[in-house]
């Protein structure tokens, strides 16, 4: 890449950024006013770290109105999971971890044959949420992450089976949100709706935000499968054809190690991945994410099914 | 990245991290005028669309058999429409360029998608309804705008799409553009404009066409970032719907009580005295407090957490209001609403209301006239309310709430009519006559006249 163009897929602005943690405060404090028993999706994720920063500020002083819920894949980067749990305990914060491992022991899931679990975190998300009658699930996800979520409400209704129908969603006008909902539906909330990810990176300088370190770049042992960095793991990898290399690295998204590709990077702070991310052509979920790669609609199922 | 790179790279990030505006608008139009292929150029011309998204939409159209890299793809997103070539739902998008952040409502052109016209347009600053060039203004043409007008959007702007099929005619753009700018002057649309374009090719998307020789005007894009974004929002008297009490209850904050809320109109400063509605007591705003600390003021659009001097013991569902033009707190009014669902909303229906941060129960006293939105005139009244069916009604509440006209983008003055059953959104309305509004834009949206109010707080037990 040699010329840059002055039009980038780029959108960050001080007054846009304080409308953009309005809007998101308010819809939080919608959450806490309309449910009996909401919970965080926390996966230490930027999008989830940025989530429970915004939920703290929208009930200062008083304590976190929500719980907090992690699937664990049982392949999530180490780094991470410790992060999570710094978070936790220095907050006092109550976490609950459903274990992808714990319903393939019992077998309620079965293992897939190319390894990968991201898809098997489903049935634990949705069993939990029905077994703790969780009634609002917060999650992270923007709209401007892929196609089909373009259409995603802000409160997303799901049935019992958390799944999701698109000709069931209601009409979101004004600033009205409506999380009334029948017994045994849930609804997922989405106060990132409207960032973008350089919004979502802006804010993180701005606020001073501490991620997981395997965001900035690092050296680490990485291989290459379908044009992506993967690191080792117990998840599998590499096989015998592929080997091992040294490279400088950084995470666009921390989920299940078997499907989330590192970048080359030389960003090790925040404002230098800001400036990466100006240049890149590349759209983060595309990037990083194999299972998004499965084909073109392969969203759209999986929310269908209660994946966010 | 070379050294040119990174150095370009750092003064651009700088450039963007500068304040700059933010436009809300959607777009509108019938099935074939080109409005997917509009948002995809706007997309890709402003260099918006990532690679790997572009490549996926050159592999699609070319499994297709297509010739050219079909841009509407960028934006269908359910395999369900991809499938039957329709948009069927609202949906948003982003996109920036140095002067100007965007949150488009593309929103489909279905007649009966009505509704979600006005769920795309409830919040929008500016609409684009797409033309086709060869059939000019129809009939779907001025239920959008019809739409637009009663919703209160400030900005509308008619693109004249493939331009290119009618050989770049100046004659047939002015009799469509004189046509529409007569109608939304009837409409009272504040600001109107017209522009000949070709979504297809990009011409006057972006950049200016050349093949477009007698058209001086700006782009549509070019539009969309000049477009004057005034807002009078906080001006005016506090309106400050109450979401949720905070309250610590810790050794630090034994007697911390705060009203957590976003400013919905005007603007409040520590010292301002208030009324708590309904139940008209006053007090004294002490402080505004954040997560980032105490606040000088807090204008329209902004989520604070207000303290009192007294406590009133208010709870979600309140409204916190400046002493001036406070409303009076009423148990029946009027309003114009959109049947959003399928089941039927009819005289005699009960249901759940939302308004601001309240809840309470309804009853639809009576359908008083259908708006028939081709010809803008009332018509005989419905047994019941069919989906997208715009209508005059009548409801009364259990209890008495401090309703008051509609004003642009909702803040103040729009309503949820919710099934209690499973929560299903029936019908969203707009307090007062939103058609008897049309011709008195400026004052009916801004000056908080009083809509009908038979019935004052404390008579109905209902």
């Amino acid at each position: 890449m040699t010329t840059i163009e002055k039009t980038p897929a780029a959108r960050v602005a001080g007054p846009h950024l304080r409308a953009l943690e309005s809007e998101a405060i308010h819809i939080l404090r919608e959450v806490a006013g309309q449910f009996d028993k909401p919970v965080i999706l926390f996966s230490a994720g930027k999008d989830s770290v940025l989530v429970l920063h915004l939920a703290r500020k929208a009930f200062y002083p008083a304590p976190l109105p929500f719980s907090l819920l992690h699937v664990d894949t049982g392949h999530n980067f180490p780094e991470v999971l410790a992060f999570r749990d710094r978070v936790v305990a220095q907050g006092g914060l109550r976490l609950q971890v459903a274990r992808v491992q714990d319903w393939i022991d019992d077998g309620r899931l079965t293992e897939r044959p190319d390894g990968t679990r991201n898809p098997l975190q489903t049935v634990p998300l949705v069993d939990t949420i029905a077994e703790q009658r969780f009634d609002a699930v917060i999650g992270g996800a923007r709209r401007d992450e892929e196609r089909s979520r373009a259409k995603e409400r802000i409160f997303s209704l799901r049935d019992s089976f958390g799944g999701w129908d698109p000709r069931r969603q209601r009409p979101e006008l004004w600033g009205l949100y409506n999380g009334r909902h029948a017994a045994g539906e849930h609804v997922r909330v989405f106060p990132l709706s409207n960032w973008t990810e350089l919004d979502v990176w802006n804010y993180i300088e701005t606020e001073g935000i501490d991620l997981p370190e395997i965001y900035y770049a690092h050296e680490r042992e990485v291989f290459q499968r379908q044009g992506m960095w993967l690191a080792p793991g117990e998840w599998g990898g590499p096989s015998t054809r592929e080997t091992l290399q040294r490279r400088q690295v950084r995470y666009r998204t921390v989920g299940d190690m078997s499907c989330t590709g590192a970048v080359e990077s030389s960003a090790t702070d925040v404002r230098a991945v800001i400036e990466e991310i100006i240049v890149t052509r590349i759209t983060e979920r595309g990037a990083t994410r194999a299972d998004d790669r499965l084909g073109e609609a392969a969203m759209e199922d999986r929310k269908r099914e209660g994946y966010f | 990245m070379s050294a040119a790179v990174t150095a370009d790279a750092h003064e651009l990030a700088q450039e963007l991290t500068t304040a700059r505006g933010l436009l809300r608008f959607a777009t509108a139009g019938s099935v074939d005028d080109g409005k997917s292929t509009l948002v995809g150029r706007l997309l890709h011309d402003s260099k918006s669309v990532l690679s790997d998204t572009l490549d996926a939409v050159q592999r699609t159209s070319e499994a297709r058999g297509l010739e050219a890299v079909d841009l509407s793809l960028l934006v269908d997103g359910l395999r369900a429409e991809r499938e039957q070539g329709i948009t069927i739902d609202v949906a948003y998008r982003y996109f920036a360029t140095p002067s100007r952040t965007f949150i488009l409502a593309d929103t489909p052109g279905h007649v009966q998608y009505t509704r979600n016209t006005v769920t795309g347009a409830s919040t929008a600053d500016l609409v684009v309804i797409l033309t086709d060039a060869r059939t000019g203004v129809v009939d779907q043409t001025r239920r959008h705008a019809a739409v637009a007008a009663l919703l209160g959007v400030p900005h509308l702007l008619l693109a004249v799409n493939k331009i290119d099929l009618v050989n770049f005619d100046q004659q047939v753009f002015d009799t469509i553009a004189a046509e529409f700018c007569a109608y939304a002057r009837e409409l009272g649309i504040p600001e109107v404009t017209t522009i000949p374009i070709s979504a297809l090719h990009g011409d006057n998307v972006v950049t200016r066409s050349e093949r477009i020789g007698w058209y001086t005007g700006r782009s549509v894009l070019e539009h969309l970032e000049n477009v004057d974004l005034t807002d009078d929002s906080a001006d005016g008297s506090l309106r400050f719907p109450v979401q949720y009490v905070i309250r610590p209850r810790s050794d630090e904050l034994p007697d911390y009580r705060g009203y957590a809320g976003r400013v919905a109109a005007g603007a409040v400063r520590p010292g301002d005295e208030i009324v708590a509605l309904p139940s008209g007591l006053r007090t004294i705003v002490t402080t505004i407090d954040t997560a980032d600390g105490e606040k000088d003021v807090a204008v329209a659009g902004e989520s604070v957490t207000l303290l009192l001097a007294d406590d009133l013991d208010l709870s979600r569902g309140d409204l916190i209001a400046g002493v001036q033009d406070a409303p009076a707190p009423v148990t029946e009014f009027t309003a114009t609403v959109t049947q959003l669902a399928e089941r039927p909303v009819r005289a005699g229906t009960r249901a759940l209301l939302r308004y601001g941060t309240s809840t309470t129960r309804v009853v639809v006293t009576s359908i008083d006239h259908l708006l028939d939105i081709d010809t803008l005139t009332y018509v005989d009244a419905p047994a019941a309310l069919a989906l997208n069916d715009i209508a005059q009604v009548t409801l009364r509440t259990a209890e008495a709430l401090p309703v008051e006209a509609y004003r642009p983008g909702g803040a103040v003055g729009s309503l949820l009519i919710i099934d209690p059953a499973d929560g299903t959104t029936l019908s969203a309305g707009m307090v007062g006559d939103r058609r008897a509004a049309l011709h008195h834009p400026r004052t009916a949206s801004r000056s908080g006249s009083p809509v009908v109010t038979t019935t004052t707080a404390g008579e109905e037990s209902a």
